[in-house]
């Protein structure tokens, strides 16, 4: 086991007040130093904790704060990796710690919403001339159609809704956004959007089909027209997702009962278990929104109700992928936009809510490259500041890119024409820009 | 003298406005040969002589119907308008239609949609607007466009206001610009008002023009999300004056102008941009309206205007400049000019297909329906409604449930349909934000999704087609008339009746896929 820039810490090799300078040589390299990328991973899920979880209750429990801070979840639980200890209610997550990493020092510093959310998800500030991708429509453009990606299933698919608080694609345009399946996998079957309607029968289906085309007066008149050409290429390739296999990915009833359960019989889990199936089938960036972490007011209840099924369906996920031999190219990041105030707010209106924070949170990281068993940087002792090792959105995505084998000096192609490289450099990065070596 | 008082007779017993004719190839297309009617088909005309390329036959009475709808009010006709204006046997009825529809409310909400694209009316990220200056914002576009203000006063209240963002809607504009550096300003408003990409000019060029927008102030008031937008006549004016108490401030067509320290200098400004002198604003205004009504821009980009991106026809775009300053920069002025030319009116099948013969406008351009006229267009048909939502947590938008998507204010107000079918983010104000490419996944929206799906098995408008008295002719007809805006012909009269043969002469699903399959067709799916 290496040694971790943690261990330094404890042992006092490295003090607080170093850690704000200018690169450092060992744990974390300038970026230009890295190695050349060699891809390690073929696939990314993205869990997305929107709203932005606590990251005392999750990842990073503070129990010597009391109550003030902890509320009832004050008594976290070790896990199979010594010393590393997380929140309570993540008892099947204590179990699988040698898979994942945490870092706990993650850092952007803003506290609304939609900005967090551009800043983690793009690695980029906001402000400024453009508005940047997220990372899955940049990998829907590096990994998707343009760069050998085949298959009729989008590059990047999103269970089940959009966030609708920025456009996940940015200057690349529609082009690259992610496909919103829409439905819900815990029901059955899983109406995904366009590829299942329920009540159609397939000899339907293909009598409506034939009707379409003896009606077709416009696409006669206009017989080798590039845009309709366009239009009836779209068409077959529809037809393929509605009646041809590929559609076959997301009808869920193909898994085993004791799979299904395993990933817990929700909305959640379920698109976790939709995630794995979407992986094997290649697809490069998967997001899994999971709504209902903006918990100002009744935290605690959110909190027992929502982290079981975090806990089951993460855990799930995790097990499975390495199970099936697909954690190793398989990168699972889970996050929100901004971590929640330490501190709970036990006066009305909020009685015992907790607000955003943007100042410190945390991450897990497992599979596609990533080590596991480790803990990146620390909040200091009430979770409410960067204690070492800052790591900022751009770090991370940079890191992940680098699994991907992506070149961090890759052109963005933009509208205004601007040199734009896919890891932000100079004036447009916050901190250092450091891998995580760490842990890669 | 009487060889052209001949040819003008024909001209008119032929024409596009004749009733009764009998198309000559198709539903789409008149008999009649394609004829210069005005100045400005003249310009076009001469264009396509000059390379050899012949222009399309003109547009059938149908064909016509349903594209002026869609171009002009962002609306499909109902099948009573199409029908009434298909048979109306008045050779004057183009013009008359556009002139009703330039006066339609739908005007007004489709082309406030237009500039919200251009001006970025948005709530939240990257703009954050927010709601109730989203909506003072929307509400004096759209007034702005409906009472026809000159163009000129438009851009000159953008420009200069000053103010509360929700008293003086106008100030919104400077709140529109991500960063509020004046470099960017200067960037926006080359973008909405010269139509042209100033991070392509020279940084001198670029600064000399910021300079203009260097002492705009922003304060926060004690109200939330309240903020005064002001000429702060304290802020260091940027380049610093040369000489003290003067300043000298350089336009973008290299004139020099002199302010004193009291003088805001975005007056100086406005007074340049819309100076009949200063041929950018009148060039950029008609150019973006020309590309919005056919297609594509006389230059193309319509928003990069630049030396080396030379106008397919400069005489056409000079003429149009000539027009639109010479009537006091009256817009639907300029939708006049182009709509009850023959050049728009022109079918979209090509005499002989080529990019020449596009970009010279020999012929109507095919393009998908803007994803909110999509949209409107399904549920008008249907009779339904659609979903919207938006992510921001305060009460300020309702959103009633007949919301047309034309009307929409707000940019960061969405549905999963807007979403699928390319509607602008508005994070930059590009023309090309707006996706024009038909993906894979909107025709599995259109084609199989359960939104459209319920729509079409029930949707009171589309059921009331269906079980409408008559034989199946009559409700192939009733179909065609709502879905296409026309008469449908023979043979798919034929097709029709026959497909509801086959399902058992059961006229709830015969009409059903019927519906699907038209609303699935290409010609329903594009402005053509």
């Amino acid at each position: 086991m290496s040694i971790t820039r943690r261990h330094l810490i404890r042992s006092g090799m490295l003090g607080a007040a170093g850690l704000l300078l200018a690169p450092r040589a060992g744990a974390g390299r300038a970026w230009a130093a890295a190695p050349a990328p060699q891809a390690r991973a073929k696939s990314i899920i993205q869990v997305w904790l929107w709203g932005g979880p606590s990251h005392l209750d999750t990842f990073d429990p503070k129990p010597a704060t009391g109550y003030d801070y902890c509320g009832p979840l004050d008594k976290p639980i070790p896990t199979n990796v010594d010393g590393i200890v997380i929140g309570e209610l993540l008892p099947l997550l204590a179990k699988q710690a040698d898979k994942y990493s945490l870092i706990r020092s993650m850092t952007h510093g803003i506290n609304a919403h939609e900005t967090a959310a551009y800043s983690v998800q793009t690695g980029r500030t906001p402000g400024g001339r453009l508005v940047y991708p997220g990372m899955g429509a940049v990998v829907s453009l590096l990994k998707g159609y343009s760069a050998g990606y085949i298959g009729l299933i989008p590059p990047y698919v999103v269970l089940t809704e959009l966030q609708g608080r920025f456009s996940e694609s940015g200057f690349l345009g529609p082009r690259y956004a992610p496909f919103a399946t829409a439905g819900d996998p815990q029901q059955n079957p899983f109406v995904v959007q366009g590829v299942i309607t329920p009540g159609i029968s397939d000899q339907r289906q293909r009598d409506r089909r034939a009707l379409l085309h003896q009606l077709d007066t416009l696409g006669t008149a206009l017989k080798g027209q590039a845009t309709l050409e366009a239009f009836a290429q779209g068409e077959d390739q529809a037809y393929e997702l509605i009646l041809g296999e590929s559609g076959k990915v997301f009808d869920l009833s193909q898994e085993k009962d004791e799979v299904r359960e395993r990933y817990g019989r929700n909305t959640f889990g379920q698109s976790c278990l939709a995630a794995r199936r979407l992986v094997e089938r290649g697809v490069p960036y998967i997001t899994i929104n999971f709504k209902g972490w903006d918990t100002h007011k009744q935290h605690f209840q959110a909190m027992r109700q929502r982290l079981p099924q975090l806990d089951k369906g993460l855990a799930g996920l995790l097990q499975d992928l390495s199970d099936r031999g697909l954690l190793d190219s398989t990168i699972v990041w889970c996050c929100g936009e901004f971590g929640r105030t330490p501190k709970v707010l036990w006066e009305p209106p909020w009685n015992g809510g907790r607000g955003h924070w943007g100042p410190v949170f945390s991450a897990l990281v497992a599979g596609g490259g990533f080590k596991g068993g480790h803990v990146v940087g620390a909040s200091d002792g009430k979770g409410e500041e960067v204690k070492d090792r800052p790591v900022y959105p751009a770090d991370l995505i940079g890191s992940m890119y680098e699994l991907l084998g992506l070149d961090p000096d890759t052109k963005l192609p933009n509208p205004e024409g601007l040199d734009v490289r896919l890891t932000p450099s100079g004036d447009e990065r916050q901190g250092q820009g450091e891998r995580l070596a760490e842990i890669m | 003298m009487r060889a052209f008082f001949i040819a003008l007779v024909v001209l008119l017993a032929t024409g596009p406005g004749t009733a009764g004719q009998q198309p000559a190839r198709s539903p789409f297309e008149a008999a009649t040969a394609p004829a210069a009617r005005t100045r400005l088909d003249e310009l076009v005309f001469a264009r396509l002589k000059r390379l050899g390329l012949q222009p399309a036959r003109p547009s059938s009475d149908a064909v016509f119907v349903r594209r002026v709808f869609l171009d002009v009010i962002g609306t499909l006709p109902t099948a009573d308008e199409a029908r009434a204006f298909i048979v109306d046997p008045s050779p004057t009825k183009r013009s008359a239609l556009v002139d009703r529809l330039l006066e339609r409310e739908e005007f007004a909400d489709y082309w406030a949609m237009k500039w919200g694209d251009v001006l970025r009316v948005k709530s939240e990220f990257p703009i954050n607007l927010w709601p109730n200056a989203v909506q003072a914002y929307h509400h004096w576009i759209r007034t702005s466009l409906r009472n026809n203000v000159p163009f000129d006063r438009f851009a000159r209240e953008l420009l200069t206001a000053s103010g509360s963002n929700f008293r003086v809607p106008q100030v919104n504009f400077y709140r529109t610009v991500q960063s509020r550096e004046p470099t960017s300003i200067a960037a926006n408003v080359a973008l909405v008002f010269m139509g042209t990409r100033a991070e392509a000019w020279p940084a001198d060029r670029q600064a000399a023009m910021s300079a203009f927008f260097s002492q705009i102030g922003y304060k926060a008031t004690g109200e939330w999300k309240e903020e005064i937008v002001f000429f702060d006549a304290d802020k260091a004016a940027s380049p610093a004056p040369t000489v003290p108490g003067s300043r000298v401030a350089t336009l973008p067509d290299l004139t020099i102008v002199r302010l004193s320290p009291a003088d805001d200098p975005r007056e100086a400004f406005a007074a340049w941009l819309v100076s009949p002198k200063n041929a950018w604003f009148a060039r950029a205004a008609v150019n973006r309206v020309w590309f919005w009504l056919m297609g594509r821009g006389i230059v193309h980009e319509a928003d990069d205007i630049r030396p080396d991106n030379p106008p397919a026809n400069p005489d056409l775009l000079a003429y149009l400049e000539r027009e639109f300053q010479a009537s006091r920069f009256d817009l639907k002025q300029v939708y006049r000019l182009i709509l009850n030319s023959s050049t728009y009116q022109l079918s979209s099948i090509p005499a002989r297909s080529s990019a020449e013969a596009e970009a010279n406008f020999a012929h109507a351009l095919v393009r998908p329906l803007d994803a909110e006229v999509l949209v409107d267009a399904v549920c008008q048909i249907t009779g339904t409604t659609e979903q919207y939502s938006s992510a921001i947590p305060e009460p300020f938008t309702y959103i009633p449930p007949d919301q047309r998507s034309i009307a929409l204010a707000d940019g960061s107000i969405r549905s999963a349909f807007l979403e699928t079918f390319g509607r602008p983010p508005r994070d930059t104000g590009l023309l090309s934000e707006r996706n024009s490419r038909p993906s894979a996944f909107q025709r599995l929206y259109l084609l199989n999704s359960s939104d459209i799906q319920r729509k079409l098995q029930q949707g009171p408008k589309i059921q009331a087609l269906i079980q409408a008295r008559g034989d199946i002719r009559d409700v192939v007809t009733g179909l065609y008339l709502a879905i296409l805006s026309r008469f449908p012909t023979e043979d798919e009269l034929k097709t029709a009746a026959s497909y509801a043969q086959s399902v058992g002469g059961n006229r709830r699903q015969a009409g059903q896929d019927l519906a699907w399959a038209l609303v699935n067709s290409a010609e329903f799916r594009f402005r053509h």
